[in-house]
């Protein structure tokens, strides 16, 4: 079994719920309960369900971190946005963040997929081993950069974990214990990868901050042919189709449509929209969920194809 | 993919019929460029679609290119009659927030001049008076 756990998955910028965001919250949850009888904690719980997902929960605002899990000793994460604090802390919590080898697969080096490195507690833990993988010549360097004076106050020697950097080439593959990864190159701003991970049987695609040239036949069958038979794609969906071809055109982004096709079109069984835009507040995450399922419903010829939205803490098992 | 065209006028109404996909989207584009590059200086582009039934991103592309390529000359491009599932695929791209859509073909040619909707008027009346059943290939 695989488990795909999200820590961050905010594009571009961390976001965070406001206190008139929550109050909004609370009114519409009020208003549900209006003469219902929530005498005790079960009645609560049952009308807790009922809610949609933008009141009862959040999406949430860290940016990219992403966790693949196999159940391997060695743990694997996609990205070192703001995200992988939370799962930093996690593991402590756990008391798992000791004796540890970590594999960070990073799909590119922008600010909000790095910025977490810093404040992540078991990179400052002796015997632990940190193995930041990516596909980028400057990866180490963009990392000490980050957190060269003036703009950070602690440098690399902070870290009591061992730091490894592994430069990959798109097409190589990687074993991670049982774990079987390869990465694609793809289209953003300075590059960006994918990244397939396969496990007992089963393929999770991670493709985030990723351009969709549509008049590129060549481009799309490479993508069907990466992510094809995959249980499950994360995908780089913050914008709408019309965005991401006209005022948004060489962003590096993509949209909920150009996803579905993709998926459909590689017999994917779950698309996980991911790489949220940072205006879009829990009502328009709802409302482009609802979409995009109506949107598989109307154009599906195969297999149904499972939707869903990442947020902030989202587990889904395969 | 199979494209009728009929003269109203100032009108260019395009008529393309059945799947806009990645299969056959690239026909759909050489077919429409020529009649998007003779739009004349006062000519209008109306898209008939009520015989689409559906349209993917890729589809959607050559729409935004034609309709950028006749903003340029300042010339209107409307996309009339959606059939209900192209329209949604509209909505849910947000297309719909960028093209001028017309819920008719007569809708769409509002603006036109009289000589136009006369025109469209009569091959309608001519073809039984079903509002979007335009004559055949010109």
């Amino acid at each position: 079994m695989m488990r795909v756990r999200f820590w961050g998955t905010r594009g571009s910028l961390p976001v965070a719920l406001t206190a008139d965001g929550v109050r909004h919250k609370l009114r519409r949850a009020l208003q549900s309960a209006r003469g219902r009888a929530l005498d005790d904690d079960g009645a609560i719980e049952q009308l807790l369900d009922e809610l949609p997902f933008a009141v009862r929960g959040t999406y949430g605002g860290h940016s990219s971190c992403v966790q693949i899990d196999s159940g391997e000793p060695e743990l694997i994460v996609c990205d070192m946005g703001s995200g992988l604090r939370a799962f930093g802390q996690a593991l402590m919590a756990a008391r798992q963040g000791t004796g540890r080898t970590i594999h960070i697969f990073q799909s590119h080096l922008h600010w909000d997929h790095i910025m977490g490195l810093p404040f992540f507690v078991p990179a400052f833990i002796p015997g632990n081993r940190i193995v930041i993988h990516g596909c980028h010549a400057e990866l180490e360097a963009a990392l000490r950069r980050q957190q060269d004076a003036p703009s950070f106050p602690v440098d690399f020697s902070i870290f009591g974990a061992e730091l490894q950097f592994d430069v990959m080439q798109p097409g190589q593959v990687v074993q991670v214990g049982g774990v079987r990864v390869s990465a694609m190159l793809q289209r953003h701003t300075g590059d960006s990868y994918a990244y397939r991970f396969e496990h007992g049987g089963r393929a999770v695609v991670y493709s985030t901050d990723s351009e969709h040239p549509l008049a590129d036949p060549a481009h799309t069958q490479r993508f069907v042919e990466f992510f094809q038979g995959a249980d499950l794609v994360v995908f780089d969906g913050m914008y709408s189709l019309a965005d991401a071809i006209s005022v948004k055109a060489d962003w590096g982004h993509s949209s909920n449509v150009v996803g579905v096709e993709l998926c459909q079109l590689a017999g994917v069984r779950h698309l996980c929209l991911y790489h949220h835009e940072p205006v879009a507040d829990d009502d328009a995450l709802d409302a482009l969920l609802a979409e995009t399922r109506r949107l598989e419903q109307i154009t599906r010829s195969g297999e149904p194809l499972q939707i869903s939205a990442a947020y902030d803490g989202l587990d889904i098992r395969l | 993919m199979p494209i009728e065209t009929r003269t109203l006028a100032e009108v260019l109404l395009v008529r393309p019929a059945g799947r806009i996909d990645h299969a056959s989207s690239a026909g759909f584009e050489a077919a429409l460029a020529p009649l998007v590059a003779a739009i004349g200086p006062t000519g209008r582009l109306v898209l008939d679609f009520s015989r689409i039934d559906y349209i993917s991103s890729v589809g959607l592309r050559v729409l935004m290119v034609a309709s950028r390529q006749l903003r340029e000359r300042q010339r209107p491009l409307v996309v009339a009659a959606l059939q209900p599932v192209v329209a949604e695929i509209f909505a849910i791209s947000r297309f719909d927030k960028v093209l001028t859509l017309a819920p008719s073909v007569a809708a769409a040619l509002e603006g036109a001049s009289d000589e136009a909707r006369a025109a469209w008027a009569a091959s309608a009346a001519s073809a039984g008076g079903a509002p979007e059943s335009g004559p055949g290939a010109a």
